[in-house]
């Protein structure tokens, strides 16, 4: 299979801070990979890079040609007041004159997230799962073919966290998708994803989940 | 009523302030600026004031000075830390100067009074073309960015992991403020303009579910408010700023009620 992603050295540094100085790895299209570490190791600092929201200090990184990056952020301001329903906060992320053919897009991945038959619920009023699944959707519709999730498992119960990975699963078995997820929860990590990236102390190690050693628990 | 030239120009004026207000507003709600166009509407009051003392029309002063307020206040907001403590200092520097302007003008207390209430009543023909005008710029730039706007207000996080220019965004949107502001006071006064920016969009905040119907839902109550209001204030001679500001309250606490039995039914 080939490489998506090719990290070259990666060093990043906040005033005197050393995040991490020397991280290099590879992402194989299709795979599906963890990226683990304790809080603060720097996972979203290294997601943020490649996401071109942060520059890093030293180092490379290069996606290969024809991939289409998916972000799914950590945080979002939607409080209990917020207004829009689950479909106009998906469709944010279209013109705001809709064609034919992307009312069906929107419609698309509204089924694909099973959110469809809740579409007119305001993000508000919706559950944690539902809005991740929202976020997630809203993502989609730019069409990707690598999708990075920064925890979004964090604050779902165990129900909303299986139904959330099971879809991404799906999107990864059905649609030949590139997973990287961002996680601390190491146990299902082990139950959904094949392969993992450990980063702690500045340094990465990368490996087959299954092997995943105890210790880094 | 509308026999009266005076009475045509002020629903003219207050019907396109309307629409701009209302439109507006969904933003600056959607963005949590209500502060922000408070502070804006004092900060216009000391452009009027200054626009008197060098004796050129109020609405020009006023431009100016929100135009180069919210810009200021704007970045302030978004960087500081001692976020709502700096808008206050600002908004007590405006006002000081406001009454400074005033007095070393000259001016009569009525002046100050129209420029503080508003005097819809009093806006001339001309008036009536600069304040369409003013309105016709500020939709048109709300429709330009309309996209990314939608995205950032109601999404900053994702609009800007989707990579939308936020910063661009929200300087645009600042200017389109400001305009609002400056018009909008030529109706309800300086001091209450921030009526029409925020009370129209928050009862909308209860009823649409997209922007779309949000800004339908804020500009119909942002119009109703108005159109009322002049009627009344011809009736019954009291100030037009009385009557909207009363009606819109109104329709904001009766939404705003029935949305909190609704939801613990």
């Amino acid at each position: 299979m080939t490489d998506i992603l090719e990290v070259n050295n990666l060093g990043m540094r906040f005033d005197k801070r050393e995040v991490f100085t020397d991280l290099s790895f590879k992402l194989k299209a299709g795979s599906m990979t963890a990226l683990l570490g304790p809080n603060g190791a720097g996972k979203t600092t290294l997601i943020n890079i490649l996401m071109k929201m942060l520059v890093p200090t030293s180092g490379t990184f290069r996606f290969a040609q024809g991939v289409r990056l998916g972000y799914v952020p950590q945080f979002r301001n939607i409080d209990a007041e917020y207004p829009l329903s689950i479909e106009a906060f998906i469709a944010l992320n279209t013109p705001v004159i809709k064609t034919g053919k992307v009312k069906q897009a929107i419609k698309t991945q509204l089924e694909e997230t099973n959110l469809y038959p809740i579409r007119n619920t305001r993000m508000g009023e919706a559950s944690g799962g539902q809005k991740q699944r929202a976020y997630l959707a809203q993502a989609l519709l730019d069409n990707p073919n690598v999708i990075i999730l920064d925890e979004a498992t964090a604050s779902l119960d165990p129900v909303a966290k299986d139904e959330l990975m099971s879809l991404i699963q799906h999107l990864n078995e059905k649609h030949q998708m590139t997973v990287l997820f961002v996680t601390h929860d190491v146990p299902l990590a082990r139950k959904y994803m094949k392969d993992y990236l450990y980063l702690n102390n500045g340094t990465i190690e990368q490996g087959k989940m299954v092997q995943f050693e105890e210790a880094y628990e | 009523m509308f026999a009266l030239p005076f009475m045509r120009n002020a629903f003219l004026a207050s019907t396109f302030i309307a629409i701009t207000c209302g439109t507006v507003g969904v933003y600056v709600v959607a963005r949590n600026f209500s502060f922000l166009a408070h502070t804006l509407s004092e900060i216009g009051f000391a452009g009027a004031a200054f626009a008197v003392w060098l004796g050129i029309d109020p609405l020009w002063g006023m431009l100016l000075f929100t135009l180069l307020g919210s810009i200021s206040v704007g970045e302030l907001s978004l960087h500081s830390e001692q976020k709502e403590s700096s808008i206050s200092a600002i908004s007590a520097l405006f006002i000081g100067l406001g009454v400074l302007f005033l007095a070393i003008s000259g001016a009569n207390s009525n002046y100050a009074t129209n420029i503080l209430f508003g005097s819809i009543i009093g806006v001339d023909r001309q008036g009536v073309i600069q304040l369409v005008g003013l309105s016709v710029i500020v939709l048109l730039l709300i429709f330009a960015i309309q996209r990314q706007l939608n995205f950032d207000s109601f999404d900053h996080i994702g609009a800007l992991a989707h990579g939308v220019k936020t910063g661009v965004v929200s300087l645009i949107f600042l200017i389109a403020l400001a305009m609002s502001v400056s018009v909008g006071a030529q109706i309800v006064g300086s001091l209450l303009v921030f009526i029409l920016l925020t009370l129209p969009p928050a009862t909308a905040n209860y009823l649409g579910k997209t922007v779309g119907s949000m800004i339908a839902w804020s500009v119909f109550f942002a119009l109703l408010g108005v159109w009322l209001g002049l009627y009344l204030g011809f009736i019954t001679n009291l100030p037009v700023t009385f009557f909207i500001a009363v009606i819109e309250v109104f329709i904001y606490l009766v939404t705003y009620f029935t949305h909190l039995i609704r939801h613990n039914l």
